[in-house]
């Protein structure tokens, strides 16, 4: 049976609590993970690995949290993605809302693209297929 | 003083989990800082036998090639205080392996009774410090290669 957004928002709040030590009512959908949060990069290893266990599901390296983008210089220039990486950032998280960084794509802002939502729509593409 | 805190494998089941002991004596130096008249084993070197019990049981999987270091205590939570006389154990249950990391569910026993669970998460050093000089082998030294060695023979023949 599929399960609903609100029961995986619950069950990412949880993962997210116990994984970076937060309070239940911190863990809103808009909160960003580094910036609200508090999350560094170990946590988000971490955050993978309780979604596995939590949901049953499998998350290959780089899907939900995608690497090898910034080290690329195709991507890259001046501090911001170019139009090729933004492409490639979207076509690879689909999961998340670009609709604010799209409009300013510095680098230093990227992190704000993963929010709590943004887990929460990876998951249901996971689990409801 | 060489940095071991455990003083023997009690069981090792590759990929899987480990157990090993530690008994704690009032020779052991630190013993006696912390605190003089009121030895107390601390809470930061518990934490350390776990991890090296689950690293050596990370380690093992790739046959010991990638130096195992301590990325991030998840939960640590102890019942009460451990000191001279008193036989602690530490259990580390394999829970995830990635290529780069490797996390841990550990559960502290005192004189056979539980006592605290830490749960812990692994990097590779190799992978995940790549532009950082690090020297090779520093995680695995010959004393826990000793250790677990003859778990593996009973294994293999």
């Amino acid at each position: 049976m599929a399960m609903s957004e609100q029961d995986v928002l619950e069950k990412v709040k949880e993962t997210l609590v116990e994984a970076l030590g937060v309070d239940d009512d911190e863990v809103a959908p808009e909160a960003t993970l580094t910036g609200d949060l508090g999350a560094e990069s170990i946590d988000f290893l971490d955050i993978v690995f309780r979604l596995e266990k939590a949901f049953d599901i499998k998350i290959p390296r780089g899907e939900l949290f995608p690497d090898n983008i910034l080290n690329n210089p195709e991507f890259v220039q001046n501090g911001k993605l170019t139009d090729a990486g933004l492409q490639q950032l979207k076509e690879r998280m689909p999961h998340a809302d670009f609709s604010d960084f799209e409009q300013d794509p510095d680098i230093n802002k990227m992190a704000e693209l993963f929010k709590v939502q943004t887990i929460v729509n990876y998951v249901i593409t996971k689990v409801n297929g | 003083m060489r940095w071991i805190w455990i003083d023997r494998i009690l069981e090792f089941e590759p990929g899987k989990r480990a157990l090993t002991v530690k008994n704690i004596s009032l020779a052991e130096e630190h013993l006696h800082d912390h605190w003089d008249g009121c030895p107390i084993m601390p809470a930061s070197l518990m934490i350390e036998g776990m991890a090296q019990t689950g690293g050596i049981l990370v380690g093992q999987v790739c046959n010991f090639e990638h130096d195992v270091v301590l990325a991030k205590i998840s939960k640590a939570e102890f019942d009460g205080v451990a000191g001279p006389g008193d036989q602690l154990t530490y259990e580390a249950t394999l829970e995830n392996l990635a290529d780069e990391a490797a996390s841990i569910r550990g559960m502290v026993r005192k004189n056979g009774q539980e006592f605290g669970r830490i749960d812990i998460i692994f990097s590779h050093a190799n992978n995940s410090l790549s532009g950082v000089e690090l020297p090779e082998g520093f995680v695995f030294t010959g004393a826990f290669q000793r250790m677990v060695d003859p778990f593996l023979e009973k294994k293999d023949g």
